[in-house]
């Protein structure tokens, strides 16, 4: 028995360390054991911290052992993707730039997660500094798909996805600007949510794109983000953009049925563009949620055409100014030819940035430059402003919008590094949940014949986790299949 | 032809936040290098800036204290370049939506009240100092003062005179000290000024190609600095040529003024809003209560002292020249002191130990108390004026209290009429031909006999009392 712990959900080993069926060391040990077997050719940990895992395990069986009371996380073996803050390790954000940097400080995601008593086994591949949707960016090695090794696993947080999906880490912390913890979880075959803007601190995070930045959890079922997301939110004064609105126990709120809910269907999220396959997939999702009493309703996002263009725009304006700190002066790589200042800063960028990096950096510069500040940059807030009452008025007609998370599965490497518009495509039905910061989330609703995993995208009202989970919750018990886990090769 | 000069002043104020503007790290001056610094100030990935609240209440109160409107909605903006001390490659500051705006400072222009107009008071922070210092070839940043929150006052064009600057720089830094905002101190960086200055034909409308003057260390030096500038940019246009746009250095040293870079077109910052500090909401209730809490300015002060205290122009100038000093001499006002004699004292006597001795009034070792029983045992006559200024240094350098010192010295007046005649008396006898002299009606050597008096008395005897057995005994 011992031996499948790794099988096991995150609430299953909480539970089981909280009532003494298990102990932690035993549940970490049978997850490093599974990754020594697996991450080998899966190749989603970039760093292992097996010594101090354990140690993490046995203080967390001592605690048990004296009466002590033990966090809502206990023994749950979680990974961090490569761009959380941690005083253990190093944080790369898989880029040269940082390659060998230690930092000084725990994210406060870090942190809440180490007061639950979770346990840290390491951290995870990711896409260059949070830049692409395959992980193929990353500086670090290179991640496949668990359930197709020629495929990528998604990005940017594709390790995180990758290793959940695997059964080598029970939680997995990513972070998502445009598509990065829902597109990787649809690819891989996991759950990922994003929160609403605020509900989880982005202190410690490797900033990209601030406005659109949100962390969120990696997991195998709805119940273990629920229990997630119960620890990692709350408001934290030391990013002033995090919410002081109470946080519910999302655990508890699953149980209710969904009878009567609306869930808005848009046209604009399943046109031929997607995917016949995965359009057949979304249907039936619909099928077994209209089956559990839920209301359908036709909805309009034409909002979504803009989505791209204001995403683009924002992002990258944002993503110039946040990483014009990473210059090698204070810390990171510095070029050691460089003998003037300015050489110090072109040349260390220039080696420490891969492509796409230096791409979103340049266009970022270009669209805050004179009048493109005018023609590109307002004009894309003022897009991101009408995003933003598109979903309120549609979410005066219904409560969770469904559709597909992506137009389609998880490529093949190398299929789309070239073409970078084609790799945008990848996120144009996430992306306005970032724009608009209401909570998203992708969970597995099939597989295709080829045996890729398809996932459900479900959006809600501002700070409405409750409900999004809720309805994840009830079409995940309903939806007629396990996924199970990849075959071992 | 005739010039004028059209000069708009710039001042960076550092605003003494108890920690930095956007962390929490510690504001000393001189601290060890880098050792007052944070994941954010060091410009750290995944930091994030958290607006120190006490920033914006003492921006609106310096904002409010030059008459500006203050801006109901505002927000940061990113301002971006690179450079080895801006620990992000950009600075958080305000670009088109500053706190304070509109406003104005009256100032006194040798007696004159000008009026200057402020454009804008906007919060920002401040950069990392850069060393050239450390040797082996390498330069050296401190990060102590990034972040460090800093206030950019800035003028309208209506400077017309370096003595103009001055006196606008001078009411400036008395108001700042009055609110309690700043120490203000040049030498230290906590105030730095930048002037914009152009010349033009009297008469015309249009502005001259203006130049920015950087790396002043004191008011007088931004004097010298702007004269300088003036003189130099007519005798450029006199001469047939143009006055370029650039940024000019002050050498203090050499007293001109040194090209150190053309602005060939507007320096390109790329401002956009900050996404990490939320919009600055600000309502009456807040603007109401930095209002209620603006100690009385220096010109209400000033004009209350003449009235109230029926003080002249000067003296309640110099009185209220410091928050510091006005409060000291309402202090010795209110221990009972007589205003007049209490600002004699204050300004010829007091002053004048605080100088030789470099002690700010506020750590001054006497009290306004101490200097207001001084004054008392000179009206009720236990001492005269000039013991009392010997009493005064002693109190100055103990501190106690100045009957304790006249007890303990002895130095309390004679004011014993017995003891004062035979004083007199015993001068009269010694000096016959003096008596006589002033009996046949030289009646200048008097003070003569007082002289004597006081001599034998030690300079303790009463004067009036001396004078008046003096004039019985040699009148009589
Ligand atoms: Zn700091």
């Amino acid at each position: 028995m011992s031996a499948l712990w790794y099988q096991k959900t995150a609430k299953e080993i909480r539970d089981a360390v909280h009532t003494g069926e298990a102990t932690a060391l035993d549940i970490v040990n049978s997850f490093i054991a599974h990754r020594e077997a697996t991450d080998g050719t899966i190749g989603a940990f970039t760093q292992c911290w097996d010594d101090e895992a354990r140690e993490t395990a046995r203080s967390i069986d001592e605690k048990r052992q004296q009466g002590q009371p033990l966090g809502p996380l206990a023994g749950v073996p979680v990974s961090l993707k490569e761009s959380f803050c941690t005083r253990l390790g190093k944080t790369t954000g898989a880029s040269r730039i940082l390659e060998n940097f230690q930092c000084p400080y725990d994210g406060t995601a870090v942190t809440r997660l180490a007061q639950a008593d979770a346990v840290f086994l390491g951290k995870v591949n990711m896409d260059e500094l949070a830049m692409g949707s395959s992980t193929e960016s990353s500086v670090l090695q290179r991640t496949v798909n668990p359930w197709n090794h020629d495929r990528v696993p998604g990005g940017s947080s594709g390790g995180s996805a990758a290793s959940v999906a695997m059964g080598c880490s029970a939680l997995s912390l990513g972070s998502d600007t445009g598509s990065s913890i829902r597109q990787p979880a649809s690819f891989s075959g996991c759950v990922g949510v994003k929160p609403t803007y605020g509900r989880i601190s982005r202190f410690g995070i490797i900033g990209l794109a601030p406005s659109l930045d949100h962390a969120g959890p990696l997991t195998r079922t709805v119940e273990d983000a629920a229990l997630a997301l119960n620890v990692l939110c709350g408001e934290d004064p030391a990013d002033s953009t995090s919410s002081d609105k109470p946080v519910p126990d999302f655990l508890q709120g699953l149980s209710q049925d969904i009878k009567g809910l609306k869930i808005g269907v848009a046209e604009e999220y399943m046109t031929d563009e997607v995917d016949e396959e995965v359009r057949g997939k979304i249907t039936e999702a619909l099928d077994c949620l209209s089956s559990l009493g839920a209301e359908l309703v036709k909805i309009s996002l034409p909002g979504t055409a803009y989505d791209a263009a204001a995403y683009t725009v924002i992002s990258t304006a944002e993503i110039s100014a946040t990483l014009a700190r990473l210059d090698g002066v204070r810390y990171g790589m510095r070029d050691p030819e460089a003998r003037t200042v300015q050489d110090m800063y072109v040349m260390s960028k220039s080696a420490g940035f891969g492509p796409e990096v230096q791409r979103r950096i340049l266009l970022g510069t270009h669209f805050l430059s004179g009048k493109n500040i005018q023609n590109c940059f307002v004009k894309a807030q003022q897009a991101r402003s009408l995003i933003i009452r598109e979903f309120e008025e549609v979410f005066t007609q219904c409560d969770v919008i469904a559709g597909p998370t992506t137009p389609s599965v998880a490529f093949p490497f190398g299929s789309k590094s070239d073409n970078p518009v084609e790799m945008y495509r990848c996120d144009r039905f996430t992306l306005g949940a970032n724009l608009a910061t209401h909570p998203a989330l992708s969970v597995p609703c099939g597989m295709t014949e080829a045996g890729l995993p398809v996932g459900l995208q479900l959006q809600a009202r501002r700070y409405d986790e409750e409900t999004l989970l809720r309805v994840a919750f009830h079409y995940e018990q309903n939806r007629g299949f396990d996924l199970g886990f990849p075959p071992i090769s | 032809m005739q010039y004028e000069a059209v000069i708009g002043m710039e001042v960076h104020v550092e605003i003494n936040c108890k920690s930095k503007v956007f962390c929490g790290c510690p504001t000393v001056f001189d601290a060890p290098p880098n050792s007052q610094t944070c994941p954010l100030c060091l410009g750290m990935p995944g930091g994030l800036p958290v607006l120190n609240r006490s920033m914006v209440d003492k921006s609106m109160a310096v904002g409010l204290a030059l008459n500006c409107r203050i801006a109901r909605e505002t927000r940061m903006d990113r301002k971006n370049y690179f450079y080895p001390d801006l620990a992000k490659n950009y600075q958080i500051s305000q670009d088109d939506q500053p706190l304070c705006y509109d406003g104005y400072l009256d100032v006194d222009v040798d007696g004159e009240m000008k009026r200057i107009g402020i454009t804008r008071a906007h919060m920002e922070e401040d950069t990392a100092r850069n060393s050239h210092t450390v040797g082996g070839g390498q330069s050296g940043v401190d990060f102590n003062r990034s972040g460090v929150a800093l206030l950019e006052i800035v003028t309208e064009p209506d400077i017309r005179s370096a003595q103009e600057a001055f006196a606008y720089l001078t009411a400036l830094k008395q108001l700042l000290q009055y609110l309690d905002v700043s120490d203000c101190n040049m030498e230290e960086g906590s105030l730095r000024a930048e002037a914009n200055i152009s010349v033009r034909p009297v008469g015309s409308d249009k502005f001259g190609t203006k130049t920015e003057v950087k790396n002043v260390a004191s008011f007088s030096g931004v004097q010298k600095a702007i004269e300088f500038e003036i003189a130099r940019q007519i005798k450029v246009l006199n001469d047939g040529g143009t006055v370029l746009q650039e940024t000019r250095g002050w050498d203090a040293d050499k007293g001109v003024t040194l090209s150190q870079r053309l602005k060939e077109s507007a320096q390109e910052y790329r401002y956009f809003p900050e996404p990490d500090v939320p919009p600055i909401v600000v309502d009456d209730a807040w603007i109401d209560a930095i209002q209620k809490s603006l100690p009385e300015l220096p010109t209400a002060r000033k004009e209350r002292f003449q009235k109230e205290y029926e003080l002249s122009a000067y003296d309640a100038h110099v009185m209220t020249l410091s928050r510091a000093m006005a409060d000291y001499y309402e202090a010795i006002v209110k221990a009972g002191a007589d205003p007049k004699k209490a600002a004699n004292w204050l300004m010829v006597e007091l002053l004048a130990l605080l100088a030789d001795a470099k002690v700010e009034i506020s750590d001054s070792p006497v009290s306004p108390e101490n200097l207001a029983a001084l004054i008392g045992l000179i009206d009720t006559n236990v001492i005269n004026g000039k013991i009392a200024k010997e009493v005064l240094v002693e109190m100055f350098k103990t501190g106690a209290a100045p009957a304790a010192i006249v007890e303990e010295k002895g130095l309390g007046q004679i004011s014993d009429t017995s003891a004062l005649e035979e004083a007199v008396q015993a001068v009269i006898e010694a000096n016959p031909q003096q008596v006589a002299d002033y009996r046949a009606g030289k009646d200048k050597i008097f003070g003569y006999f007082v002289g004597q008096v006081m001599k034998a008395t030690r300079g303790k005897g009463n004067p009036q009392l001396v004078n008046e057995i003096l004039r019985r005994e040699l009148d009589s």
